[in-house]
């Protein structure tokens, strides 16, 4: 491997390990908060101490977040440094931007995490609802920046200088609003899915845990209703995608020839070479009523486009199946428990849905990340699409392998002490939590 | 204009990011440093002192980077090429350092474990610091050359100098002192543990001088474009009032004023950080990169402005609330 893939592979590696952070930063919180409101309404002790179980998880993760955060905010630099040269005048309002929306994040959990006993209730709640709305914020603003690097507006090229900046217009940019709908409703589906998946678990050994099926039943509600609108915001991204950068759905879709007509490739084993997909699942027509609403559409492929120019195509088919893949198997949960719900109005706990639900507890983030490979890998060759390719932006600085490597290990060994400390806290959790419905309110 | 009213943002955000950052690292370094009868005591009044406010005094740190990039790309672009190791090195220590506070705080809370995380999180506060001195000094000493975008110099430039590694040293010292000086005000319930403070205070604020002596020696020839600076009409009276608040700080610290004590802390950083600041004006990265050159397309800046004033409404309040909270309204 040469410099340019451990720099590639370092920035991978670093966003891969943030946006689990993230996402999860994003989600808690208004788990959080659902579950200290629904304490304000029914005084019932359970809500309390559910909402500040999830709160110490949430501290744990919010640090490894922050940190790794601050990482990438460097590494922009200290990896692409002729990318921030050229696109930093263009792209870095929202990235600014950003950084209010995290101070006030910052700030509100301080007030959420230690001022329990020092600020009224209402007030803490409201500081809860706060660290949503700007986490929120943060992450709408941070995927604006990559939006703009998939589409990117709001400037001239001339003679390798960026002029005519216009910032507004580079942050409104055509793949904006697909690209933060999804990710946002990505994060609430993934965090829900998981802490389903961990009360699910703990309810299989003792079904009428109070405690438990009050976390299953606030995360189910967080989950069930993103999901099936994320399958929607999911067919809006793939179609701006057909319009905006065709090689990447074609790569997506393993869509060699341009045609009318054209099947959906499920899975198979894209060839370069031959063009062709082997052992693929073809839906006749599928490709065409996806992208265009029209069995007939013809369907651009990666034919139409120079070889150099080509993303990984299986990197990035494999990886767009694993991710809709995941989202089908979510949605057949949410319609499982939706079905449940309905027919006896309380909180599904049949041993086969639970055991569903803890199977399908990673599939949230599992679809995450294989989704920004997709979005990543898709739109390489190019750092900024069709205007800067991503070797012309990697920094002259020799031997990276070493903060690669030194990188790997420190947050391989930060994800393993996580998972421990989480681990202990939810064993703790299990024991200890009040398991019957209060008669009285009492703080 | 507009590039000015951003580059005295970005030396705010780093003056309060030294103010709050630097004590939380300085914190640090007490935490390894505990000993005697109370070293337990003075590890936890350290955690109760950061512990709620640290995640909002490091995003200053994030603050200068996007203003630096935003306002100042083809700056930040040089300054990652040429100080990309002790970058690094820095990132690292913060990564280990932040980390290693929280899970502290929720690991077993058994001795050796406990133990365990406090070195990681105590030599992080040495090392982070150390390498953000270092990067600064680094800046200022003229080594790193640029022209049109490109790092002439290579990596090793500017930061191995004597100069750059005093900077380094002094970082440590002034943020060891300034914690210390902070503690002896939260810890005003309990004397003893005060006085604690108050002797680390007081031995660090003296340590600080030869220091900051061997900084000035060392700028003549490691940093000639500042130490010029220092030269210029306005350098005496900032060093005056510097020394005064420095003065100031351990008189006040040895009458055991120690509101007062603070204050002057407080005032004596920020006027070191606004003195480095006016030397380094108009460069950026010393002689090549300015203000002036570096700076993005104006549309971008008056943006820029507006949302530094925008984000400032928004935040200082927020920000002054925490603050209440935690440090003003007294302990139930």
């Amino acid at each position: 491997m040469n410099d340019f893939l451990f720099a590639r592979s370092q920035m991978a590696m670093s966003l891969a390990f943030h946006i689990v952070f993230a996402a999860l930063g994003i989600g808690m919180p208004l788990l959080m908060a659902i579950a200290e409101g629904m304490y304000l309404r029914t005084k019932q002790p359970v809500y309390l101490y559910l909402c500040q179980r999830w709160a110490k998880g949430t501290a744990i993760l919010f640090a490894v977040g922050a940190v790794s955060g601050t990482v990438l905010s460097f590494e922009l630099g200290l990896l692409w440094p002729k990318f921030m040269e050229h696109a930093g005048a263009v792209i870095g309002m929202p990235f600014s931007l950003e950084g209010f929306a995290f101070f006030t994040e910052a700030i509100f959990l301080g007030v959420y995490l230690y001022g329990w006993k020092r600020v009224p209730p209402l007030i803490h709640w409201l500081s809860g609802v706060l660290v949503v709305v700007s986490g929120i914020l943060s992450g709408i603003f941070v995927v604006t920046a990559n939006a703009w690097m998939n589409s990117p507006t709001g400037f001239k090229v001339i003679e390798g200088h960026f002029v005519d900046v216009d910032p507004i217009a580079a942050m409104l940019n055509r793949a904006s609003f697909h690209e933060v709908v999804h990710m946002t409703l990505a994060a609430f589906v993934a965090t829900g899915y998981l802490v389903a998946a961990v009360h699910a678990f703990f309810l299989l050994h003792d079904r009428t845990n109070f405690f438990h099926r009050a976390a299953l039943g606030i995360a189910l509600c967080v989950a069930c209703v993103c999901t099936p609108l994320q399958i929607l915001s999911g067919d809006l991204s793939a179609r701006a995608v057909a319009r905006l950068q065709p090689a990447k759905l074609a790569a997506m879709e393993a869509h060699y020839q341009t045609e009318a007509k054209a099947p959906l490739l499920i899975g198979g084993i894209p060839n370069d070479q031959t063009m062709t997909t082997a052992y693929a699942l073809g839906i006749p027509r599928g490709l065409s009523l996806l992208i265009a609403h029209d069995p007939n559409a013809k369907v651009v492929g990666l034919e139409e486009f120079p070889r150099d120019q080509w993303p990984n195509v299986q990197i990035v088919h494999w990886s767009f199946d694993v991710m809709v893949g995941s989202g089908v198997v979510m949605l057949v949960l949410t319609v499982c428990v939706d079905w449940l719900w309905l027919k006896r109005r309380r909180l599904p706990d049949n041993t086969w849905l639970l055991r569903g639900l803890l199977a399908a507890g990673p599939l949230g983030f599992l679809a995450i990340e294989t989704g920004w490979v997709v979005t990543e890998m898709g739109r390489q060759p190019w750092i900024i699409y069709g205007v800067m390719r991503t070797h012309e932006a990697v920094t002259p600085m020799p031997g990276l392998v070493v903060p690669f490597v030194t990188f790997t290990v420190v947050y391989i060994f930060l994800a393993g002490v996580v998972v421990a400390l989480l681990r202990r806290l939810f064993l703790e959790t299990a024991s200890g939590a009040p398991d019957q419905p209060a008669g009285a309110a009492h703080a | 204009m507009l590039e000015v009213i951003i580059a005295i943002f970005i030396l705010l955000s780093l003056i309060v990011y030294a103010l709050m950052g630097g004590a939380d690292f300085g914190g640090g370094m007490w935490d390894l440093l505990a000993f005697g009868p109370r070293a337990k005591r003075q590890r936890e009044a350290i955690a109760d002192a950061i512990a709620p406010i640290w995640e909002a005094n490091h995003v200053w740190l994030i603050l200068v980077i996007v203003l630096l990039f935003t306002g100042f790309p083809g700056a930040f672009a040089a300054m990652m090429t040429a100080l990309n190791i002790p970058m690094t090195a820095m990132l690292l220590g913060i990564v280990l350092r932040g980390s290693a506070f929280m899970f502290r705080k929720y690991d077993l809370k058994d001795d050796a474990v406990h133990r365990r995380w406090s070195s990681v999180f105590g030599v992080a506060s040495f090392f982070t610091p150390f390498f953000q001195g270092i990067t600064l000094g680094a800046l200022t000493t003229g080594h790193i050359r640029v022209e049109q975008g490109h790092v002439l110099t290579g990596f090793m430039a500017g930061w191995l100098t004597p100069f750059a590694l005093a900077c380094g040293l002094f970082a440590l010292g002034l943020f060891a002192f300034l914690a210390a000086t902070y503690l002896t005000v939260d810890t005003k319930d309990e004397p003893k543990l005060q006085e604690d403070f108050r002797l680390r205070s007081l031995w660090s604020g003296l340590a600080l001088a030869p220091v900051a002596l061997v900084v000035f020696v060392t700028s003549k020839r490691g940093a000639p474009e500042m130490y010029h600076g220092l030269t210029r009409w306005w350098a005496p009276v900032l060093l005056a009032w510097t020394s005064l608040f420095a003065v100031a700080a351990l008189v006040a610290l040895w009458r055991r004023r120690f509101a007062v004590a603070r204050l002057a802390a407080i005032g004596q950083v920020t006027l070191i950080l606004v003195g480095w600041g006016l030397a380094q004006y108009p460069n950026l990265v010393t002689p090549d990169v300015t203000v002036t050159k570096a700076a993005a397309p104006e549309f971008t800046l008056r943006l820029l402005v507006i949302a530094l004033g925008f984000g400032a409404i928004l935040l200082l309040p927020s920000l002054a609330y925490l603050f209440y909270i935690f440090k003003g309204r007294e302990r139930g």
